[in-house]
């Protein structure tokens, strides 16, 4: 009964295994922990630590379903930081001084457009040189982490202009508690239209419907969720530091219990819900999506049918290297300074969150959602167990079991289905 | 009458070699409108290859294809279908994890206004196509890996038929099929062909050959043997020119004729 109901909702069981799996591990984490997961800080740092990783698995998933691997976003990453932050530090208020307008613009525009470029330029010897990926990528971890070196010999570049900071988060870089409320129920009114829109088109061509009671329990269920994303957020409220420096700042007297003000969703984390939501319309509704997913199911077959699949490959490592820019500019703004170092590591755990998150390295299949789920649940273990106290290593190592056991499980599952 | 007509296609001494080993060698054919030329040969002879070089997989060392006695040029996949020549090819060539209509109109998708896919009406055309060639199937939403082998060669011929193809190319387009299929199959070859289609046939079943082919064109190790109309020879004579190379007196010899000294000598008395 239960089982026909799910069924008509039309919801990806494996989808819903993954969710499972990561609600069960939050509440672990909040029993072993004594109450410190689930709650508003906890959660709110998790979503904006989840961010960066997050967004750059939406592109891997890309890449990996086109059979192809990128190993170089993490020397990427840093590299495009490195020069954004000497972009706004020291480039820009030569000319325009510190704290102009334009120069988060300007810095965050070369940004994205270095990473364009970095992708362009290796897709083009992945697709049209025939160069594995792997070998070309492996290439650029080297090469990229020696050019952000390079940019300033290895010093950190800091502090960064403050409207690019925002992007980072923390208590200046959230929407606070009024537009949070506003962006979440404007965001179920979406639900529902997109609902009722793609119900309106079944019926025009006499498609098979869903159910009444399952669309019903899907845009509620998608409401309740993001209205619960909101509330939590509202219920984090700005440390004490933070309100003494915004009083001062207006004028405003503290009255004796202090003044509650709320964070709400945080800037890298919106930038990650629309990233998630312009990649999963880029997969799923475009035409470039479509062949993304050709190709990577039959290569031949897709060049046979006249794709350039040559050209979409290219086009795949340049989204690529736009969304380790995005990225980019997050962690960099989030440390408030550009290190040599900035995404070290960060290739694997990329990857690892696509993995997780369903995508075959065999290649054809994987989805943006489940991509981002596996980001969160990789940062779910992470903070998890920065709370409980466990070391380094040995975080590292639960980590690598973890990917493990993930695909393993993945594997038996598809195996069964299959 | 049928000399003075202008062929749908002429293929002219075309030659395609992979390093050393010539695929094709100055071959020369010609298709033309409402017939259909079987292409038979030996695995390896050389057919695939002519095939694919006109359907724009393979390109070509030399030679020339004419369309409707118009030189085309033809690079790639891409140009072949702006020609109108469709190609199912042996291995069927489909995305296996995307779903039927996906693969139907792979290259070719319809768009909604706003420049996104339209998949409920790539979905209903897609239904219509696939009602005509085999009216139980229903797993529109599944990707064509979970299909069975008919199935999929059921897709594969779909996706050639859909786009108001002028040439077909059908490379063993019945190798996967039971026989109610192929039967149906046949029918389809017979109404493409009233309809005014030329249709190239790569088979290795020489009952299906004389069952369904107008004329019929033989290869050996990539030239043209001999073409015949399948009404001047039997089914021995073809055999002959297959396994020997043996051009009978009922058809055209090609250059990859056996000449009169090569035939083995009689039987000592």
């Amino acid at each position: 009964m239960l089982a026909r109901y799910l069924k008509s909702t039309e919801l990806d069981t494996r989808m819903l295994g993954m969710v499972l799996a990561l609600v069960l591990i939050w509440i672990v984490f909040h029993v072993l922990s004594g109450g410190l997961f689930l709650t508003p800080r906890n959660l709110w740092n998790l979503s904006v630590q989840s961010s960066s990783v997050a967004i750059m698995s939406t592109g891997m998933v890309l890449v990996i379903v086109t059979r192809n691997i990128d190993l170089s976003i993490g020397s990427m990453l840093g590299f495009i930081g490195m020069v954004m932050a000497v972009v706004q530090a020291d480039l820009l208020p030569k000319f325009l001084g510190f704290e102009h307008p334009a120069t988060w613009i300007a810095a965050l525009a070369a940004g994205l457009l270095l990473g364009v470029i970095l992708g362009a330029f290796q897709g083009a010897l992945i697709a049209y040189l025939g160069i594995p990926s792997f070998i070309v990528t492996l290439g650029g971890l080297l090469v990229w982490r020696g050019a952000a070196w390079w940019v300033t010999y290895g010093q950190t570049v800091a502090p960064l202009d403050g409207t690019f900071k925002l992007m980072g988060g923390g208590p200046e870089g959230s929407i606070g508690a009024a537009w949070s409320w506003t962006l979440g129920v404007a965001a179920c009114a979406a639900v529902v239209a997109l609902l009722a829109y793609s119900r309106v088109r079944r019926r025009q061509f006499q498609f098979p419907l869903r159910p009444m009671a399952a669309e019903i329990f899907l845009g509620g269920l998608a409401s309740l969720l993001i209205l619960g994303a909101v509330a939590v957020a509202n219920a984090y409220p700005w440390p004490i530091g933070s309100v003494r420096r915004y009083a001062q700042a207006n004028h405003i007297v503290l009255p004796e219990g202090g003044l509650f003000i709320a964070h709400g969703l945080a800037i890298p984390v919106l930038i990650a819900i629309a990233v998630g939501i312009a990649m999963t319309f880029l997969a799923t509704r475009t035409r470039f999506g479509r062949y993304v997913y050709a190709i990577g199911g039959n290569p031949e077959a897709a060049e046979l049918a006249g794709i350039n699949t040559r050209w979409v490959i290219v086009k795949v490592f340049m989204l690529m290297g736009l969304l380790t820019a995005i990225s980019a500019a997050i962690s960099i703004a989030r440390l408030d300074a550009a290190t040599n170092s900035e995404g070290t590591l960060a290739e694997l755990l990329v990857i690892a969150a696509a993995v997780i998150g369903g995508t075959s390295l065999a290649g054809g299949t994987g989805t943006v959602a489940g991509a981002m789920l596996g980001a969160v649940l990789m940062q779910s273990l992470q903070s998890g167990m920065v709370l409980l106290g466990v070391d380094t290593p040995l975080q590292n190592i639960v980590v690598g079991v973890v990917l493990v056991l993930a695909v393993w499980l993945d594997t038996a599952y598809r195996r069964r289905r299959a | 009458m049928e000399v003075t007509r202008t062929p749908l296609v002429a293929m002219r001494d075309i030659s395609l070699a992979f390093g050393g080993i010539h695929a094709v060698d100055r071959v020369s054919v010609d298709l033309y409108a409402g017939e259909v030329l079987a292409l038979l040969g030996h695995n390896g002879a050389g057919k695939s290859s002519l095939i694919k070089i006109l359907s724009g997989a393979y390109s070509r060392d030399s030679g020339t294809i004419a369309i409707r006695g118009q030189e085309a040029m033809i690079a790639n996949p891409r140009d072949a279908k702006r020609y109108g020549i469709e190609t199912i090819y042996q291995t069927l060539a489909l995305a296996d994890n995307v779903d039927t209509a996906a693969n139907l109109f792979l290259g070719r998708e319809l768009r909604t206004c706003f420049g996104t896919l339209d998949d409920i009406a790539m979905e209903a055309e897609a239904r219509k196509v696939m009602g005509r060639l085999n009216p139980h199937f229903q797993r529109f939403k599944d990707p064509v890996k979970s299909l069975s082998g008919g199935q999929r060669q059921s897709v594969a011929i779909a996706r050639a038929i859909l786009f108001n193809a002028q040439i077909l190319i059908m490379d063993e387009p019945t190798a996967a099929l039971g026989p109610q299929e192929t039967a149906q199959v046949g029918e389809l070859i017979h109404q493409l062909k009233s309809q005014g289609l030329g249709i190239f046939l790569i088979s290795h079943d020489i009952h299906d050959v004389f069952e369904l082919a107008d004329r019929v064109c033989v290869m050996k190790n990539g030239a043209v043997v001999g073409t015949a109309r399948t009404a001047d020879v039997t089914k021995d004579e073809v055999l002959g020119m297959i396994i020997l190379g043996k051009c009978p007196s009922g058809a055209a010899p090609g250059p990859g004729a056996m000449a009169e000294r090569d035939l083995p000598a009689p039987a000592p008395t």
